[in-house]
């Protein structure tokens, strides 16, 4: 399957799914007013990923910011990952955020005890 | 002006577009004059969702042809207190919104830090969005960055529209 990438832009974020390493990157700022538009084509990418699954699938997210519009979109995502552990991968999310930053620390705690999956929160300095 | 305050006022026609100049200028001041980091995150993500909430509202108002003012018109301003910052918006609704948009902000002003994570998370996990792309987590958001109560005032200015304000402090101590 063809990797997704998306280019960052003032309101979106960057994105780099490559589906031959099981390598999937997500970085910068999600606040764009209709969030559901963006994320359309990221979630229907994982969903295509389950045909040609990895044994191996590592989730790479460093937000510096999401809106409450993206906010549902990311939860849908990462609900998608998640479950792909039901489809023959071996899955780490790794949930980066900058040090200090309470609130992107409190977001990956708070999606990783709503999907029940342990998340690795990396603290990047 | 002092140069380590800010003050910013606005009054006319929302686009998005606008909103995100608005939102760059704010964050832009911020950065050079507010050392903590969580402080300029709050403001950075209240901002966002004040004044796209405004820009999504405003979309759905009708042109009233009963009154003699700009029923799209929006009034937007950010400034610095000795705490902290208060945001105030203003925006027209029809008056037959009121009393839903009431009882949302009164039900997010009902709850402690507790509660308001256990609604985040109720709406959060719902699945449901609105057209416009909204999550119904606005109110919530702002309330559970800024920590203090939502202060808002309804004023009817014609047989079918009403001004809403609405302000948000952000105490920095807190």
């Amino acid at each position: 399957m063809d990797n997704l990438s998306i280019e960052p832009k003032n309101k979106t974020p960057k994105i780099s799914f490559d589906a031959a390493n099981g390598l999937m990157e997500i970085m910068g700022i999600s606040c764009a007013e209709n969030s559901v538009e963006f994320y359309k084509p990221i979630i229907e990418w994982i969903d295509g990923y389950k045909n040609e699954i990895q044994p191996i699938t590592i989730v790479d997210i460093n937000y510096k910011y999401f809106n409450t519009s993206s906010a549902k979109c990311i939860l849908d995502m990462l609900e998608r990952f998640v479950n792909l552990k039901n489809h023959g991968t071996n899955i780490s999310i790794n949930w980066y955020y900058e040090e200090d930053d309470e609130e992107m620390f409190d977001a990956g705690t708070n999606f990783s005890e709503i999907l029940e999956m342990q998340f690795n929160l990396i603290k990047v300095e | 002006m002092k140069s380590n305050t800010i003050a910013l006022t606005f009054k006319g026609n929302v686009t998005f577009e606008l909103v995100d100049s608005i939102i760059i200028i704010i964050a832009d001041k911020l950065d050079s004059l507010e050392t903590d980091l969580n402080v300029r995150k709050k403001m950075y993500g209240i901002l966002t969702e004040c004044l796209q909430n405004l820009c999504n509202h405003t979309d759905e108002t009708n042109s009233d042809d009963s009154v003699d003012f700009d029923i799209k018109s929006v009034a937007i301003s950010v400034t610095s207190t000795e705490n902290g910052y208060l945001i105030e918006t203003g925006n027209f609704i029809g008056s037959s919104k009121v009393e839903k948009l009431k009882a949302r902000i009164d039900e997010v002003n009902s709850k402690d830090k507790e509660g308001l994570k256990l609604l985040y998370n109720r709406i959060l996990t719902n699945k449901v969005f609105s057209e416009k792309g909204g999550g119904g987590l606005g109110f919530i958001d702002i309330a559970r960055k800024s920590g203090e109560k939502l202060n808002y005032l309804f004023q009817e200015v014609s047989s079918s529209y009403s001004f809403f304000s609405f302000k948000i402090i952000i105490n920095k101590n807190k």
